[in-house]
């Protein structure tokens, strides 16, 4: 297993070929960019593209204490036809539960495309013991997620013990297999963009294959400055190395309008290779309804009732 | 076309996601057939004419008057006339009421605004939206806080308006620079004749339909068009304070003019900034400053950042990164909403841009022009950066006034002061690193009048603007803008 390295002031880590230096964030600059790509006016064709991409992005979501097989099959019915009425709408990427609910999960949507993802190591908070951590990992991956999206240890990251966060990724990473990683940075709880960017270089080094903005279970979750941070970063990543990592922002994003937000931010941060559900989810539990109704919109110049879609 | 262009125009442009487009309606403003010049309070019908176009597609807009000797006499008459007839014995309280009524209707009516001096300008609708509009009509409350507070402002010197002010302003930003030019001047108790620059009138001229409806007395605001020839007459006749905003060859001259008349001068000339980047910066942010710094307005910006001083450390990564930052730049349609560059504001500036970016080519430097395709019609120029430039090339040294950047490198904070004040003009400078004290200390050594600090060209109605040496003088903006409109005792 790989072991962390001792890691230097600002750890610029020792690893072949070198990451991008961590440098520093300029939170008022980020926020004005952020908020000018916000600004964009995306209207007909091109925002079709991007509310059907959107759906493909989704990781339809449901994380709540109260979930059972039914809510979760419900919800997997959703993920796989969106629009019942509607053959031409695509798939969701993906539907996140519970560990508990995986099997509920996989017996639904195996064969259908649609990937099943597990929230995995002490989620939400990520307070346990790394072995426990690397087990529960180990589980889900056994019952057939697809996917595990893990939490990293904030309360190391905030006193300095960087090597610890990295040690824990390393080994659920390697516990994952061939399962692909998502890493939760919390980053309402990480408190300024350079601690995001640190976290984002520190977890993309130890191996992540997305870096995913929030658990959904704070009030600030994702936004569009945070998430152009840490595509910021991933693009650092891909200019000096050639590694492709992929973005998930999670919570919050509620309305079509600001999944069409979201993607443009991405297109004009990463360009057109990113533009693809391998490279970019969109964590979200009450979009999806939203998108449908945008598209009908789109095609037919009318607004329907909530009532001609389905509530899961 | 040029051989550049023809390269340009047969380079690919990247695939991906189109947006469609999204024009901003230009029904909202009604453009007149003709106008002629504002003089005390009524349209003067005028003996000459031109026309005034769209630089985006070239497209004929409205026939405007090219301001006689007589006719710029007559609306210096009107202003003399309404200063000594009561304007300038107004209580402030009364003018800060007209002037809070300018600034309420120019929020009102900040679309129609916006969409005119787009398309008479060529600038991008989103920066005349968001950029222009909301700071002229600051500017407008700024000054009108001020009108009853003059002798606060210059405590026991007994404040006192000059007269009639003559002002001349540039095309860049016609709205905006008119109200650096108008609002203070009337806060202090003056009466105006003011010239728009030749290619772009028609947002003055729609103004005049803002001052009638705000009720200002007759000839305290006179607007007369036309070129170069009207403003000598203005600058030649009976006004007791001369305001220029322009090229420093105009100023120049100017100057020479009024040596010796005892009128009141302030000048604000053209300006060639250095942006320094430090190797602490936070490097994406700062890519973001430089292309706003060269590519806002299409470069039509006195305080542009043309030259980017780079720590030669981290020169390759800002390089790539402005590259790939300047591949994202949308160039089109003025009015549409997604435009990030518009089109260059005449043929003649056009004309100078391509010679200054030609020299640069045989002097040696490496030109990066990203792909994009340009309208047929109208004047165009992509987005260019030189690298490789020696401090002695001419796009090192002179005012480009487009959308060209000059990158140079530096090794120490001494030797970036050094450099970026190893120029005539004096204007503006910036400075991008982590380190507070370094900005402090950068800020001090350099020889301009705006220094901004991980960010630029921000602007704020109560923040002074002006230059150093070859970049003019006097100040506009804040407490220190009332003063050129002043006499004390």
């Amino acid at each position: 297993m790989a072991k962390a390295p001792a890691l230097p002031t600002g750890f610029e880590l020792p690893l072949e070929p070198r990451l991008p230096r961590i440098g520093s964030i300029d939170a008022v600059a980020l926020e004005e960019r952020a908020a000018s790509l916000a600004r964009r006016s995306i209207k007909k064709e091109a925002k079709l593209f991007a509310l059907e991409l959107a759906i493909r992005m989704t990781d339809l979501t449901t994380l709540e204490g109260a979930d059972t097989p039914g809510k979760v099959h419900a919800l997997a019915t959703k993920a796989v036809r969106p629009d019942p009425t509607d053959p031409s709408i695509p798939s969701c990427a993906a539907l996140c539960v519970y560990p508990n609910l995986v099997p509920a999960a996989v017996a639904r949507l195996r064969g259908t495309g649609v990937k099943v993802a597990s929230v995995a190591t002490a989620f939400p908070s990520g307070q346990s013991p790394v072995d426990v951590k690397v087990r529960e990992t180990e589980e889900v991956v056994a019952m057939g997620a697809d996917e595990v999206d893990m939490v990293i240890d904030r309360g190391a990251f905030l006193s300095g013990r960087y090597a610890k966060v990295y040690d824990e990724i390393v080994k659920v990473k390697h516990a994952c297999g061939d399962a692909h990683l998502k890493v939760i940075l919390e980053v309402a709880e990480l408190g300024t963009y350079d601690n995001v960017r640190r976290a984002s270089l520190l977890a993309i080094a130890a191996g992540a294959d997305f870096v995913k903005t929030s658990t959904g279970k704070l009030s600030g979750a994702a936004t569009l400055p945070v998430t152009l941070c840490m595509l910021e970063a991933i693009r650092d990543v891909h200019e000096e190395t050639g590694r492709m990592v992929g973005m998930k922002p999670a919570g919050g994003i509620r309305q079509a309008k600001q999944a069409v937000q979201y993607l443009v931010q991405l297109y004009e941060t990463l360009g057109p290779d990113w533009l693809t559900p391998d490279l970019y989810r969109i964590g979200a539990s009450t979009l999806l309804n939203d998108v449908l109704m945008q598209i009908r919109k789109e095609r037919t110049g009318r607004y329907q009732s909530g009532d001609y879609f389905t509530v899961d | 076309m040029t051989e550049l262009e023809k390269r340009r125009s047969a380079a690919p442009v990247p695939s991906g996601w189109e947006y469609a487009p999204a024009p901003e309606s230009r029904d909202i403003v009604r453009i007149e057939e003709r106008y002629g010049h504002f003089v005390g309070g009524e349209w003067l019908e005028p003996r000459e004419t031109y026309a005034t176009i769209a630089p985006a597609t070239e497209e004929r807009l409205a026939e405007v008057g090219q301001a006689t000797p007589e006719e710029v006499h007559a609306a210096i008459a009107a202003a003399r006339g309404a200063f000594e007839n009561g304007w300038s014995e107004l209580p402030g309280s009364d003018r800060a009421k007209y002037l809070f009524r300018i600034a309420r209707i120019l929020q009102e009516r900040s679309r129609e605004f916006a969409v005119l001096e787009s398309l008479n300008g060529g600038k991008p609708i989103k920066e005349s939206r968001d950029v222009d509009l909301p700071l002229a009509a600051a500017h407008f409350f700024y000054y009108a806080g001020w009108a009853d507070k003059l002798e606060y402002a210059f405590p026991n010197r007994r404040p006192r308006p000059i007269g009639v002010a003559g002002q001349i302003i540039p095309w860049n930003f016609p709205l905006l620079m008119l109200a650096w030019k108008i609002a203070p001047a009337l806060a202090a108790g003056n009466t105006v004749v003011l010239k728009p620059a030749e290619t772009t009138p028609l947002t003055a001229l729609l103004f005049c339909d803002v001052v009638r409806q705000a009720e200002l007395p007759a000839g305290v605001v006179n607007i007369v068009t036309g070129d170069g020839r009207a403003g000598a007459e203005l600058v030649k006749g009976d006004v007791d304070k001369v305001a220029f905003t322009g090229s420093t060859e105009v100023g120049k001259a100017i100057q020479r003019e009024l040596a010796g008349t005892g009128k009141k001068l302030t000048l604000e000339l053209g300006g060639k900034a250095a942006n320094i980047v430090f190797d602490d910066c936070a490097l994406d942010q700062a890519v973001e400053g430089i292309v706003n710094g060269i590519y806002f307005n299409q470069g039509h910006v006195c305080c542009a950042g043309s030259r980017l001083f780079v720590q030669e450390s981290i020169y390759e990564d800002v390089v790539k990164k402005l590259k790939r930052r300047m591949q994202t730049l949308r160039v089109g349609d003025p009015l549409d909403k997604n435009t990030d560059v518009g089109a260059i504001n005449s043929r003649q500036q056009l004309d100078k841009i391509r010679e200054l970016v030609a020299s640069g080519e045989e002097e040696g430097a490496e030109i990066y022009q990203p792909p994009c395709r340009l309208p047929e019609k109208g004047y165009w120029f992509a987005p260019t950066v030189f690298t490789d430039v020696a401090q002695s090339y001419r796009i090192a040294q002179e005012e480009i006034f487009g959308p060209v950047l000059s990158v140079l490198t530096f090794r120490t904070p001494a030797e970036a002061v050094e450099k970026a004040n190893n120029t005539p003009y004096g204007l503006s400078a910036g400075i991008w690193t982590e380190k507070g004290s370094r900005i402090l200390w950068m800020a001090k050594r350099l020889r301009a009048g705006v220094v901004w600090a991980n960010t630029y060209n921000r602007f704020d109605p109560a923040s002074p603007f002006g230059g150093y040496k070859e970049s003019g003088f006097g100040r506009e903006g804040g407490r220190h803008g009332l003063e050129p409109y002043l006499e004390f005792e």
